[in-house]
């Protein structure tokens, strides 16, 4: 009805004046909101961790969930050649790595549930203490986070084989790019508050 | 498509559209049917507040009326009209065919409806009760309206969010050519310093009511304090956000005055560049002062001296500003029209309102008007005397700009003046109860201060009636005033330049800007290269 108001790329000029594409910028703004919100959640759950006993954190598994943390970081060195594969132009590639991509960020959520169960056996509920409440509030928001990427990877693999994307023409694969490394930046930041100190 | 505009029926404000001057009238529309709402509920609480012991509402019903007045003004009022307005100017002042991202924009406008009625709709299960400021763990208690209140300011927030990320991106990637930052008008500017604060300020609310939401909803112990949760995090976490709430709701009215005073003065801008960094000075100061609304809360003493210097602080980049428009309309050839009345009355009333914010700041006055009418009073100053003055001097500054007619202009000095005296009438003798002592947020009070509540109840209902000159000519003036012609403020910034109301694509060609916005007075100055369809203007 009024797709004829929607941009194209003419009106960006002075985006690419400054060498700003306006869906890596609108993405970037984006990410620094979500930074914001898990600093409000890693806030509550930091006063937390040092204000209150938190006996729970004993049966925290730091192999298991160190090993998860390999899986993820390891998924964002396959974006990286992922990105890189469509910049040259191979297709094959960008799909092969976006493919492993979603399936180590399945992997991390699969781990993710094995820990949660574990934990729940223990006792450690949602609702059994304020250490269970924030920290699978903390984690879960964060898997949310991952499930979302997992989604967004196979929507971006989808296109991806669909011939949306060329060398010279890839937004939506460093947009979906920056988000997946974004969730993993925060999951280092969890890892260390929750598990190493 | 050059010229020859398509049909332009009003059906289209009624459904979905990416256009953003037709989500900035949505906006503009709906936010002034939830004032209306909000207002209805101060008229309520007012009608209450006559004598000391009435019985009108019960003190429950009060409760639930504060509450929602207060939420329903700041988050479906004053933030989604100052988005409106935002919405319909940024492209055009910048020279842009639409927004960055028009169907996150029509989004977020979409998002504010079901939120909005969610927030109403608590009424029917137990509106909130636990103050605008939702502090736990009253908020846990609550009945269930508590839970759909929370969740309806999560949605507004993401909607503010969305939005927020559209207005950057558009500015930093849609300007016209030779549109530099140096020449980006002041409205703007505001808008760009208030996504920011957005961005940085929102999510950390929208972190906090969702464990006001869990805690709620599926049992988690957030906010339990025999389970060890502290209800002062969630004031951090509220304040973090609520404070800075106050500049994203005064800055982009602080812009559009900036726009008004040259214009209405016929000179340029004095210190152009001071005020577009004040905004942003405000922006990024707003974000260390959140804890001066704790210092009765039992937080660390030790942390109250820098939340109080840090607030005063931020005095500095406002009275840039205040000092600025001064200089600006000083020696000008002021015209007193209805925007530029209204323009003026925002610097009195704000003046009162920012400089008893640095009395409150002050520690040792905190501790004692705490929670009192001078809170009140305060804060009806800054967002009623300051944002909602802003808000109608830009809707009658832009009114031909959107709807292409001349507004009565008697009628709106007659708003004016309703609006000027209630404001004062209202607010000022809640100054004298909060010195007195009156707390606030009460359904009963003392009978000693049953005049000053009189005096204040009485400004209210000229305030409720201030609106309807403003009504009637909002909408006869659209229907029936003459055509004001492409530019009857004679304006230099940019969204003035062509028609009125514009196009559909906004310019017929890639505007070319190659001055500044605001050299009034010099006969050569051009602060666009016309258009052949501007050109005869």
């Amino acid at each position: 009805m009024t797709s004829h108001t929607i941009p194209h790329a003419d009106d960006f000029r002075a985006g690419r004046e400054l060498s700003l594409d306006h869906r890596k910028l609108g993405m970037w703004l984006f990410l620094a909101s979500e930074v914001m919100f898990f600093g409000g959640l890693v806030g509550t759950f930091l006063h937390y961790k040092a204000t209150l006993p938190t006996p729970e954190a004993a049966l925290l598994d730091t192999v298991l969930v160190g090993l998860n943390t390999f899986v993820l970081i390891t998924s964002s060195l396959m974006v990286v050649l992922g990105l890189d594969a469509i910049q040259r132009g191979r297709r094959r590639g960008l799909i092969t790595f976006l493919g492993l991509t979603a399936l180590l960020g399945a992997i991390f959520l699969g781990g993710q549930v094995f820990e949660f169960i574990s934990l729940a056996g223990h006792g450690v509920t949602l609702q059994s203490s304020v250490f269970g409440s924030s920290f699978y509030t903390l984690t879960g928001f964060h898997g949310l986070h991952v499930l979302i990427g997992v989604i967004w990877a196979l929507v971006t693999l989808m296109k991806a084989a669909r011939g949306t994307y060329t060398a010279q023409e890839h937004a939506g694969v460093e947009a979906f790019g920056l988000y997946w490394h974004f969730v993993d930046v925060v999951w280092i930041v969890l890892f260390t508050i929750i598990y190493l100190i | 498509m050059t010229t020859a505009t398509p049909a332009l029926s009003p059906r289209r404000y009624f459904g979905w559209s990416t256009d953003h001057k037709v989500i900035g009238v949505q906006y503009l529309v709906t936010s002034f049917f939830f004032f209306l709402v909000g207002g209805a509920m101060a008229g309520m609480i007012r009608t209450q507040l006559l004598a000391p012991d009435s019985t009108l509402v019960s003190a429950e019903a009060f409760n639930r009326l504060s509450t929602n007045h207060g939420s329903v003004m700041l988050f479906l009022w004053i933030l989604p009209v100052l988005a409106g307005l935002g919405n319909y100017l940024v492209p055009l002042q910048i020279g842009a065919r639409d927004m960055a991202f028009p169907r996150l924009n029509a989004l977020s406008f979409w998002l504010l409806v079901p939120a909005g009625l969610l927030m109403l709709a608590s009424f029917f299960v137990g509106a909130a009760e636990a103050g605008w400021t939702a502090y736990v763990p009253l908020s846990i208690s609550g009945p269930d309206g508590q839970t759909l209140w929370a969740l309806s300011v999560i949605l507004l927030g993401t909607s503010s969010m969305m939005g927020s990320i559209n207005f950057v991106t558009t500015i930093f990637t849609m300007r016209a050519e030779g549109l530099t930052f140096w020449r980006l008008p002041l409205f703007s500017w505001s808008m760009l310093a208030t996504s920011i604060l957005v961005l940085t300020a929102t999510p950390v609310l929208t972190a906090g009511l969702a464990l006001i939401a869990m805690d709620r909803l599926v049992g988690t112990l957030f906010f339990s304090v025999p389970a060890g949760g502290d209800p002062i995090l969630w004031q951090n976490l509220f304040w973090f956000y609520s404070h800075p709430a106050v500049y994203i709701m005064v800055l982009p009215a602080m812009g559009a005055i900036s726009e008004i005073f040259p214009v209405f003065a016929r000179k340029p801008v004095f210190g152009y560049r001071m005020i577009a960094v004040s905004s942003l000075a405000i922006s990024l100061l707003g974000l260390t002062v959140w804890a001066h609304h704790m210092f009765t809360s039992g937080m660390d003493p030790r942390l109250r001296v820098p939340y109080m210097i840090s607030t005063m602080i931020i005095a500095v980049p406002t009275g840039v500003k205040i000092f600025s428009w001064l200089a600006t309309i000083w020696g000008g050839k002021i015209r007193l029209d209805t925007p530029m009345l209204f323009a003026l009355g925002f610097i009195s009333m704000f003046l009162i309102g920012g400089i008893t914010g640095v009395f409150l700041a002050a520690i040792p006055v905190d501790l004692h008007v705490h929670d009192t009418y001078f809170v009140v009073a305060h804060l009806h100053f800054v967002l009623f005397g300051g944002s909602v003055s802003g808000a109608y001097a830009a809707l009658y500054y832009w009114y031909p700009k959107i709807t292409g007619r001349r507004f009565d202009e008697r009628l709106g000095k007659v708003h004016f003046a309703a609006n000027f005296i209630g404001t004062n009438l209202a607010y000022l003798p809640m100054f004298l109860a909060g010195l007195l002592g009156m707390p606030r947020r009460v359904v009963n009070y003392d009978p000693r201060f049953t005049e000053l509540n009189q005096l204040a109840s009485l400004g209210a209902f000229l305030l409720a009636v201030s609106v309807l000159p403003l009504l009637y000519n909002m909408i006869v003036s659209w229907v029936n005033g003459p055509k004001a012609g492409d530019n009857p403020w004679r304006a230099r910034t940019l969204e003035w330049q062509g028609s009125s109301p514009p196009p559909v694509h906004n310019f017929d060609q890639p505007p070319v800007v190659t001055e500044g916005p605001y050299d009034y007075g010099e006969a050569e100055a051009r602060s666009m290269m016309p258009s052949p369809a501007a050109a005869g203007d």
